[in-house]
């Protein structure tokens, strides 16, 4: 048959080496996400605010003029030189509560995410690579989860284990995964068809190995995206029970627990730096959380070409 | 008589489907000696991936093997739980996909992969490995091997990326390298560079290649020995040779016909009539009888099966001495 001695004749053709010729290899671009990041001019914004509110909370001992529970003589001033916000009815210095205040809000919006962020991914994980029962209980579960009346929920357990700031960062925490887990779950049934999660099974790689090191890193840009937003929920949760009291107990300062002095009417009409400032300082963190949430969505989006 | 690296005996894979179960490798023997490469040669749905995943034990959850032995190097590794079979895999057995665009991991890099896939089998420093994977990646002739290491996948194309499939399926030097259609997914001008570096590799390893393709230039250029499949079934196996100049069943001879070829001659190219039978398993005779020209009325009600004509050349046909003759008239 004459093509088969073609295909024969056709290696003394092109014995010689291969050589791949001129194939262009861009540079990995690192700098193409702060590129897309900066496009987001309010997301620049809210990122440098954030750091502002951290560095406060950080420093907060060397920034405040006054100790956060520190009485002086003027009860319920208004703003002055001595007294930037005024005090409380109490002489304590507004602005120190509130600077002393960022760590709580910062706090619960970290911790309270990193936990429900471990739980829900590892949950998610394991339903979505091992299908089957384990899928359907980690599923039913957290269904369950997820039609509890949310904010009613807290506030029962809250009262249950006690208020404060660490019951409420464990409570939003263990309340707050079931939405990752279903996340992750459906991102890992995507990267399980995926090839290159069967070629790892072929290379022989263990099953911990392929979930973790290589399924997981393809889902961190939606675990992070999600969890920013879910920074904004946490800290505005905690608002929330502070103000009904439930939250971080007097005198510690929390921006909800002083928001929650403005139950009073008089204070509302005839005190506004007391609840003002705190106010404004959830509305822009959460608007800057939120902000970067959108702006981390553009930039970590391979798709986007923009 | 030398004992051979992969001796398969009478695998019958099956898939469970909501029609019931699904037959797509049925009886299959061959052999895969030490150093050779074999090629299962098939259209679509023949059954020829089916055959590499069952050797592999990826079937999947829907899949499972009915009967049949799997002899791996001397170890029956038909009912090797999984434990022992991820040992297996990447060391001694390895494979290559047909789709380089998608099977390397697009979060981690080139050399981050290839380091994870030596240190697993192999106990060495992470230096040595690094080390190790630039030689490999120098080995599989890509340029700036080095630079490459800390790329990502994407940067790279089709051919670079198949060529770091192989690096990584033969750093562990397996002693057979499964492969299921690597070059379907190339370029042409890359196809035969692919190949040929395959077939240079394995030699020096020793690796035997089990190549499965619808591509028989690609046969020609790599193979010793070569199985035909056709609706989960061997239709002939031959050495190459004997394949080419003399195949004894119509499905063979359809396929070398239905090769493009240079010299242009004003004849439309030749197809085979049809597709594989969709329930292929309740035919009463031979399941490629209703696309084949020499089919005579045995051919649709009794089975046929694989004879053997000379020393390793079987056929499961017939007809095959009308074959011989020439045909008739074409």
């Amino acid at each position: 048959m004459s093509l088969f001695k073609r295909y024969f004749n056709k290696k003394a053709y092109d014995a010689e080496k291969t050589v791949i010729w001129s194939e262009e290899l861009p540079a990995p671009s690192k700098g193409l996400f702060l590129k897309r990041f900066k496009k987001h001019k309010l997301a620049l914004f809210g990122f440098w605010f954030l750091v502002a509110v951290a560095i406060c909370a950080i420093f907060a001992p060397l920034l405040a003029p006054y100790e956060q529970n520190e009485m002086s003589a003027q009860f319920s001033a208004a703003p002055s030189m001595e007294h930037w916000l005024g005090t409380d009815q109490v002489g304590r210095d507004v602005l120190s509560r509130l600077i002393y205040a960022a760590r709580v809000s910062l706090m619960v919006g970290l911790f309270s995410i990193a936990i429900a962020a471990v739980i829900g991914t590892v949950l998610g994980l394991l339903a979505g690579y091992f299908g089957g029962i384990i899928d359907g209980i980690i599923m039913r579960i957290t269904d369950v989860f997820m039609s509890f009346p949310y904010i009613i929920f807290i506030l029962v357990v809250a009262s249950i284990v006690g208020p404060g700031l660490t019951n409420i960062i464990i409570i939003l925490g263990v309340l707050g995964w079931p939405s990752i887990a279903r996340l992750v779950r459906g991102n890992v049934l995507a990267l399980k068809q995926s090839d290159y999660v069967k070629a790892s099974v072929a290379l022989g790689y263990s099953t911990p190995r392929i979930l973790f090191k290589h399924i997981l890193p393809n889902t961190v840009a939606p675990i992070l995206i999600y969890a920013t937003s879910g920074v904004a929920g946490a800290i505005l949760d905690e608002a929330a029970l502070s103000f009904l009291g439930l939250g971080v107990q007097p005198p510690d300062a929390s921006w909800g627990n002083m928001l929650s002095s403005a139950q009073s009417i008089s204070i509302l009409t005839d005190l506004p730096w007391l609840w003002i400032p705190a106010g404004l300082m959830i509305l822009f963190t959460v608007l800057s959380v939120n902000y970067i949430g959108d702006a981390l969505r553009d930039a970590l989006d391979p798709r986007n070409t923009k | 008589m030398m004992t051979s690296l992969l001796s398969v005996r009478s695998l019958t894979t099956a898939f469970d489907t909501e029609h019931g179960k699904v037959v797509s490798v049925d009886d299959v023997s061959f052999d895969v000696q030490h150093g050779e490469t074999l090629a299962i040669v098939g259209e679509s749905g023949s059954g020829k991936s089916v055959t590499a995943l069952s050797v592999m034990h990826l079937l999947g959850p829907t899949g499972s093997i009915e009967s049949g032995e799997l002899l791996f190097d001397g170890q029956n590794i038909t009912a090797l739980d999984e434990k022992a079979m991820q040992k297996l895999r990447g060391n001694d057995m390895s494979m290559i996909f047909q789709e380089p665009m998608t099977a390397l991991n697009p979060v981690l890099t080139i050399g981050n992969q290839l380091i994870e896939a030596i240190l697993l089998h192999q106990s060495m420093t992470k230096k040595e490995a690094c080390a190790t994977a630039i030689n490999m990646l120098e080995k599989v002739g890509l340029p700036r091997a080095a630079q490459i290491m800390k790329q990502y996948a994407f940067s790279l194309s089709g051919g670079m990326r198949q060529r770091v499939m192989i690096a990584m399926a033969l750093v562990s030097k397996p002693k057979l390298l499964i492969a299921d259609e690597p070059t379907t997914a190339l370029d042409v001008t890359v196809q035969a560079q692919i190949m040929r570096l395959l077939k240079e590799l394995c030699q020096q390893s020793n690796t035997s290649i089990m190549l499965i393709t619808h591509d028989l230039g690609v046969v020609a250029e790599m193979a010793d020995q070569v199985i035909v499949m056709y609706a989960g079934q061997i239709v002939e196996i031959a050495d190459v040779y004997t394949l080419f100049e003399k195949s004894l069943h119509p499905y063979t001879e359809g396929l070398l016909a239905s090769i493009p070829s240079m010299v242009f001659d004003g004849k439309q190219l030749e197809s085979i009539p049809g597709s594989i039978p969709a329930r292929y398993q309740e035919l009463a005779g031979c399941r490629f009888a209703n696309r084949c020209k020499y089919a005579t009325e045995r051919c649709r009600i009794e089975k046929p099966q694989l004879e053997e004509i000379s020393a390793g050349h079987f056929t499961r046909c017939f007809e095959w001495q009308t074959l011989e003759k020439g045909g008739v008239a074409r």
